[in-house]
């Protein structure tokens, strides 16, 4: 080969083509490289992204603006510093990509960031640009991988345990052989007294053994009798299966969101409230994917969770394509689990609200229950073992002032219990 | 050789070829068990259940269901899919409406519980007509029956509004085309918004015409108006500031006039007692029935209709003529200068009024209180409650039989019930071509109509209202309607081809018409709204005309008169289907369940009419037949004390027969008998022998038989001059032959409650005040979930009412002559039988009113009594019933000295027996969230309502404050507006009840038994008067 030779221009032009193409095959397959390079300004772009534009907009997916995936591909870049500073001065200067954007989306207008240099605009783009992609894949990887690896796993384990089983009963088999074996030979040579009576013989003519085992017997049936009945009706540990799979632990453990953010009533009323499902929808209006972490052994999957998100959509009758309310509601059947007979009055806002009791006290630790159950047994007991231990701290409720004042002075306690504020009276809980 | 001997039944069976004898003898029984005992036959027979099958089914039931019984149910929670913002799960809320139905009117709060009205209560921010009578709290109740219209129908069958609409278009269109007069026929309007929609609708069909009618129509009392002011309208009275009150016929408390003055009369009933020389209103009545007005009265009078007549003759003669040759019956005569003896006074704090129904009685009250000027007399602020016109439903009758009426619309009326004529009429709907009939229920007409469109209850409706000059009111839904119903104005803008919704309808009138100061919000809010209207011109003419006087004074009465008249509880009888109301016992008579011939005592000896009390307790009484004009009629008849001889009464509104359960088709109808619509007609009585009836009456002690401790009275005159100790003496009990005030420590033989930190509840009951209407047993009834058990339980003392009022007569001519003459006769009463005489009242008793319900004892006989500690006593005064722990031995009712405890005998709710509003799930809807339903076999009474104090006590520490007075109200004390029951925290010294503890007519019922009771009574005052006593009626 001679390399001194010139080389022509096709060449020149085949090599540049060619090292492009690599470069593009390099950049697509590799994007991790490229996104090490501009990890910073992406980082930047995701923080501003979540401060600014997440209420309003989704990366992949329309939301109450529009998906912002290669927004900066479809619009100039110039366009779009003065869109996201200032989108209504657009629309009233009648720049008509400006106007089309504004009807397409319900009228709704955007907020204006005019505190955004153009710097932190190009990371946003630069988030929104790349970051779904590689997100997606992840997730597409491992939720394909989750299911495919578990099920050898399981069936190796599932063979050695055969194999253990049936080499148990083999030996088993040999063992008893022997024994058989050796008592055959044991009993050619020893012969049992027949005078000797069989245990269960001597039990039955002891009038006294038996008389005292019936007693027994019947002390412990009673016992065992009292002990069933008196579960009757005490639900604790209730966990029915509920219409949507709402998470306690995603939502109170993992989110922090308090317990009275959703079931407000319990703040001013004697019942906590089942959420509606406008409740649900401040948050899951935006929220229509799960992403957080995954309990695979139970089978919640990010899927799973996001399927029944898909069903509080279904009853609220909220169409996710088109960002808007149908109309069609469908409303939950919630099962019911807390459940006080009719004769008990009990009020959330007293215990929640005036006391200030954690709503754990009763219904256990929430943010750790996937699924909800009854932690307390609710009994009367229950109740009133409560009122009678704990001291009421009232300091600043106007209300009791006079009335703690003047009984503590009659008890003689700095700290009066309910039970001494007369929580124990029948009427203050049977009307 | 000993052989079994065969033996046969019969030749047949030696031919053993014969199968069918080989197959019977094998079996066990001839013939097949009949296998239906056990339900329903199956088809074939081979499959129906035999007895073992039976057994088998049962045994497996019986085990199952104790199996499952153990399990808890599977409980489901529904909430809003999107909650509206004003509604907290839980908690209530209330919402400002008017109530109107033709016959009351009431500014009022509706109670709402997670959208669903359950309570009536008064709107206390209106300044009139803020008074709720009972068939106004139990209004609520119509809401959810059953029976109501639900969807618009077309001879019979069920269509849609569409369809309805289509169609009586089409009607009307041919009707208009032939120019053919159809009639639109209502009860009074007193709505602006409704007659100029009902203007617009006679615009675009001209030939439709627009006539009011009532069921009890006031057409003297209007025309007298008109006559004198010019406008059709009745004068309004304010007795607040009164010293005398004649009422001649005039049932203020009852019907008269829509009544509503129960507030006004009773604020000059009670005297203030810091006042040495106190002073309250003396309130003249004369009558025929004894009315409730009547007995609240200081001197009533039992006349006979035609004397009324001539006392009122003399009366105008005398005031406004000058001169009055006075009257041959000397009685009258007396009683006439009584009257003007008393008015001469102070002529300007007196007033006249009268029921009388012509327009001479009607313009004779007018010219007494314009020339003694009475303060009390209102005629520039006119009430605007009826217009219609008494024979209007004769004319239409007269019209459709005479053809020119081819059409008839009707809405709020029911006049094949409520007329005279009904049956004619009802005949003619039904020859009609088209009859729409706009109607809640499926009344007596609503069922002839070919067309039927269901209006909306007013729960459901707005609705505005013009009822007193300056005075407007408007009524807000409270519920979206619960059926295919539509408000009774939206039909007719739809007819009218008016593209606008009532509401927005109301609301466009008045901002054009009504309002000027305020905004539409506002007055929806409030309910009602007060105009700057100029009042109406009065010109006092010193020229009028004399009204002929000499036609009442020559009146003559008939041997026997019957006065009709509409009960308390039922009205004109719109709400027969309303069990709380048909439970609710007729303040008077204490008879349940029934309209009845009241007769006086002396008439029912000579006619041989008996009332006896058989052996459970229950009144039996005769039945009679009656005859007015050619209609005759079967009653029963009681005998009713302060009855006029020579007259009976009968109340209307009984007699339903649509739209009515089989258990409230109950009485008769006597609007059958409400000849010429005048209440008084001529009636012959012929006894039916051996045939009784049995009452369902809930009081059979009608009198205390001088037991003073019991009801406390005293007269005016005491009152003002001597000590406390005189008329209200602390009971003195012996001890060690020593006499000891029951109220010292020393004859307790109980450790006292420490009552004095935190709240401590006490009710007082006013008897001065009290006039015994029963708001406050249905308010309780409705706030508590009290049963209603029928007639068959309460005629066996199993009524439920958590608080009642008990009536008693005076077996003297008063209740001081009582007291006297048992004190006299104690020692040799028994022997010679004068206890026994005080057992009967006398012919014209004084009456007496005590509210009684759980008087909450500080030491309670019921709690030491019980064996499983289901009641109790609460620091805060109440004595607590946990229904939970009751166990139903019912000990504490017998040792209970007030008798207010009741029993659940039964189930009262989900049960067919009791087909009242708890046995559908729609009636279920009124119950009170907050009460617990009581099961069969408990013991329940007052509770002082815990959950009102408790909610109270609730919002008191969530907004972190102290409570005021006034914050605590039980229900009674809530729906009794003339102030007659006080509920408060005594503990709070500045509070009205702390106050009324220190009065000097406090006292404790049957307080010598030393339970000291959490509820008091105010003694009653009456305004006696020392001059002689006035004849009763000479017997015919």
């Amino acid at each position: 080969m001679n390399y001194t030779k010139e080389v022509s221009e096709d060449e020149i032009k085949f090599s540049i083509v060619f090292l492009k193409s690599l470069l593009f095959l390099v950049l697509t397959i590799f994007p991790i490289e490229l996104l090490g390079q501009d990890d910073a300004t992406i980082q930047q772009g995701k923080t501003l992204f979540n401060t600014h534009c997440a209420a309003c907009h989704k990366v992949n997916r329309k939301a109450i603006g529009p998906a912002l995936a290669g927004a900066s591909e479809r619009y100039d870049r110039e366009w779009l510093y003065s869109w996201i500073r200032n989108s209504s001065a657009m629309i009233a200067a009648g720049d008509p990509i400006a106007v089309a954007l504004f009807e397409e989306y319900n009228q709704s207008v955007m907020t204006g960031f005019p505190q955004l240099s153009d710097q932190d605009i190009d990371n946003i783009l630069a988030y929104t640009d790349y970051v779904p992609e590689v997100v997606q894949a992840a997730q597409l990887t491992t939720a394909t991988e989750g299911p495919s690896e578990t099920p050898t796993l399981y069936k190796i384990f599932l063979i050695g345990l055969v194999i253990v089983l049936v080499l148990l009963v083999v030996m088993l088999y040999f063992i008893q052989k022997r024994l058989i074996k050796i008592k055959t030979q044991v009993e050619s040579d020893f012969r049992p007294d027949p005078k000797i009576d069989p245990i269960w013989k001597a039990f039955v003519k002891n009038q006294f053994l038996v008389f005292s085992t019936v007693v027994l017997l019947f002390l412990v049936g009673l016992y065992q009798l009292y002990g069933y009945m008196m579960q009757i009706g005490i639900d604790k540990g209730y966990q029915p299966i509920q219409p949507i799979h709402f998470s306690h632990k995603i939502h109170s453990g993992d989110n922090q969101i308090d317990c009275k953010y959703c079931h407000a009533s319990a703040r001013v009323s004697k019942h906590s409230g089942i959420p509606s499902l406008n409740i649900c929808m401040n948050c899951h209006r935006n929220i229509a994917e799960y992403t957080g972490e995954e309990d695979l052994a139970a089978g919640y999957d990010q899927e799973f969770y996001t399927a029944e998100i898909k069903k509080i959509y279904a009853a609220v009758g909220w169409d996710e394509e088109n960002q808007v309310y149908t109309g069609q509601t469908q409303p939950v059947r919630w099962v019911r689990i807390h459940n006080l007979p009719d004769f008990v009055y009990f009020n959330h806002a007293q215990h929640a609200q005036v006391a200030g009791i954690d709503c754990q006290t009763c219904h256990g630790p929430v943010e750790e229950m996937e699924v909800l159950y009854q932690y307390a047994p609710l009994t009367m007991g229950w109740c009133i073992d409560c009122h009678r231990e704990t001291s009421v701290d009232l300091l600043g409720n106007e209300y009791y002032q006079k009335v703690h004042e003047e009984l503590s002075k009659k008890y003689g306690v700095e700290q009066l219990t309910v039970a001494q504020m007369g929580g124990l009276e029948c009427a203050k809980c049977h009307y | 050789m000993s052989e079994e001997k065969i033996y046969w039944k019969g030749i047949h069976q030696l031919d053993d070829s014969n199968a069918d004898l080989s197959d019977l003898e094998q079996r066990e029984f001839a013939e097949k068990l009949p296998s239906d005992l056990f339900g329903k036959q199956k088809e074939s027979d081979d499959q129906s259940p035999t007895r073992r099958d039976f057994l088998k089914y049962l045994g497996f039931s019986t085990a199952a269901a104790a199996v499952a019984a153990c399990d808890g149910p599977v409980i489901k929670s529904v909430p809003y899919v999107v909650k509206p913002e004003q509604i907290i799960p839980g908690n209530a809320n209330f919402y400002a409406t008017s109530y109107w139905d033709g016959y009351d009117f009431s500014n009022i709060l509706v109670k709402t519980r997670e959208g669903r009205p359950i309570k009536i209560e008064p709107n206390s921010d209106a300044p009139d007509f803020y008074q709720t009578n009972a068939r106004v709290h139990a209004s609520i109740l119509n809401l959810y029956d059953t029976q109501r219209l639900q969807t618009p129908k077309a001879n019979q069958a069920d269509i849609s509004w569409d369809d309805l609409y289509l169609r009586v278009r089409e009607k009307l269109d041919i009707l208009y085309q032939n120019n053919q007069t159809v009639v639109l026929l209502t009860s009074s309007i007193i709505s602006p918004t409704t007659m100029d929609i009902i203007n617009q609708l006679t615009a675009k069909y001209s030939n439709i015409q627009h006539i009011q009618y009532d069921a009890l129509p006031a057409q003297g009392v209007l025309d007298a108006y008109q006559d004198k002011y010019g406008e059709r309208a009745m004068a309004n009275y304010d007795f607040s500031s009164s010293k005398v009150i004649v009422s001649i016929d005039a049932d203020f408390l009852g019907d008269w006039q829509n009544g509503g003055y129960d507030s006004s009369y009773v604020k000059s009933r009670v005297p203030d007692e810091s006042d040495k020389k106190a002073s309250m209103s003396y309130h003249i009545h004369l009558e025929s029935n004894l009315s409730l007005t009547g007995a609240n009265a200081d001197k009533r009078m039992p006349l006979k209709p035609a004397q009324l007549k001539k006392v009122l003759a003399h009366l105008y003669q005398k005031i406004c003529l000058g001169f009055d040759v006075g009257d041959e019956d000397s009685e009258i005569q007396s009683i006439v200068d009584h009257i003007l003896e008393k008015i001469n006074i102070n002529p300007a704090k007196a007033v006249v009024v009268s029921g009388i129904e012509s327009k001479a009685a009607q313009s004779m009250v007018l010219a007494i209180n314009e020339k003694i000027q009475s303060s009390a007399f209102l005629p520039e602020q006119p009430l605007y409650f009826k217009k219609g016109d008494s024979l209007a439903i004769e004319t239409v009758s007269r019209g459709i039989s005479g053809g020119q009426i081819k059409g008839l619309i009707w809405h709020g009326v029911n006049p094949v019930y409520t007329s005279p004529i009904g049956q004619q009429l009802s005949q003619q709907i039904q020859n009609l071509d088209f009859s729409l009939a706009l109607s809640t229920v499926k009344d007596e007409t609503a069922v002839l109509a070919k067309f039927v469109a269901p209006t909306s209850h007013y729960l459901e409706a707005w609705h505005d209202y013009h009822p007193k000059k300056g005075h407007y009111n408007i009524a807000q839904p409270t519920i979206r309607p619960l059926f295919h119903t539509k408000d009774f104005q939206q039909i007719l803008l739809d007819l009218a081809d008016i593209p606008m919704s009532h509401v927005d309808y109301i609301k466009n009138y008045w901002q054009n018409n009504i309002l000027i100061d305020s905004n539409w919000n506002q007055v929806v809010h409030d309910g009602f709204y007060l105009k700057n209207e100029p009042d109406q011109p009065i010109e006092f003419s010193e020229d009028t005309e004399p009204i002929d006087a000499l036609a009442f004074i020559n009146a003559v009465d008939s041997p026997m008169s019957l006065i009709l008249y509409p009960k308390i509880s039922l009205g004109d009888g719109q709400q027969a289907a309303n069990p709380w109301l048909q439970e609710m016992p007729d303040p008077i008579s204490r008879v349940s369940w029934d309209n009845y011939l009241t007769v006086s005592i002396s008439d029912a000896k000579k006619i041989g009419i008996v009332n006896t009390t058989n052996s459970h307790g229950a009144i039996d009484g005769s039945i009679v037949q009656i005859k007015v004009g050619n209609r005759e009629l079967e009653v029963p008849a009681l005998i009713q004390p302060g009855q006029t001889p020579g007259t009976v009464g009968l109340a209307l509104g009984y007699g339903r027969k649509q739209g009515v359960k089989n258990e409230m088709q109950i009485g008769v109808n006597a609007f059958e008998l409400l000849l010429n619509h005048k209440r008084h007609q001529n009636v012959e009585i012929t006894p039916i022998k051996g045939k009784m009836h049995e009452f369902a009456c809930i009081q059979l002690q009608n009198t205390v038989m001088g037991r003073g401790e019991i009801i406390k009275e005293t007269s005016l005159e005491e009152f003002n001059t001597q000590e406390k100790e005189y008329y209200n003496p602390v009971v003195h009990v012996s001890k060690n032959h020593m006499e000891v005030p029951v109220r010292s420590q020393e004859v307790d033989a109980w450790r006292s409650f420490d009552h004095s930190i935190g709240h401590f509840f006490n009710l007082s009951i006013d008897l001065n005040a009290c006039t015994g209407c029963g708001a406050c047993v249905i308010a309780c009834q409705a706030e508590n979930n009290v049963p209603v058990v029928g007639k068959r339980e309460v005629r066996r003392s199993r009524d439920m009412h958590w608080l009642r009022i008990d009536r008693y007569y005076s077996s003297h001519e008063s209740f001081k002559e009582d007291h006297k003459k048992a004190e006299e006769t104690a020692w040799f009463g028994e022997a010679f039988g004068t206890f026994r005489k005080l057992e009967k009242a006398a012919e014209n008793p004084q009456v007496v009113f005590q509210p009684v319900m759980c008087q909450h004892c500080n030491h309670a006989p019921c709690e030491t009594v019980c064996p499983v500690a289901a009641t109790v006593h609460g620091r805060q005064g109440q004595n607590q019933m946990a229904y939970n722990r009751c166990v139903g031995t019912r000990y504490c009712a017998n040792n209970c000295p007030y008798k207010v405890r009741r029993f659940n005998w039964f189930r009262y709710n989900k049960n067919k027996e009791f087909d009242y509003h708890m046995n559908s799930p729609l009636g279920r809807m009124v119950l009170n969230p907050d009460v617990v339903v009581r099961s069969r076999g408990v013991m329940e009474k007052c509770s002082f309502c815990m959950q009102r104090t408790q909610k109270t006590i609730m919002d008191a520490k969530l907004e972190g404050r102290q409570i005021k007075d006034g914050e605590f109200n039980t229900a009674c004390a809530q729906a009794c507006t003339s102030g007659a029951l006080v509920f408060g925290d005594v503990n709070d010294k500045t509070s009205k009840v702390a106050k009324l503890k220190n009065s000097k007519r406090k006292y404790y019922m049957v307080e010598s038994i030393g339970t000291k009771p959490n509820v008091m009574y105010q003694l009653k005052v009456r305004h006696t008067d020392k001059s002689k006593n006035h004849a009763i009626t000479k017997e015919v």
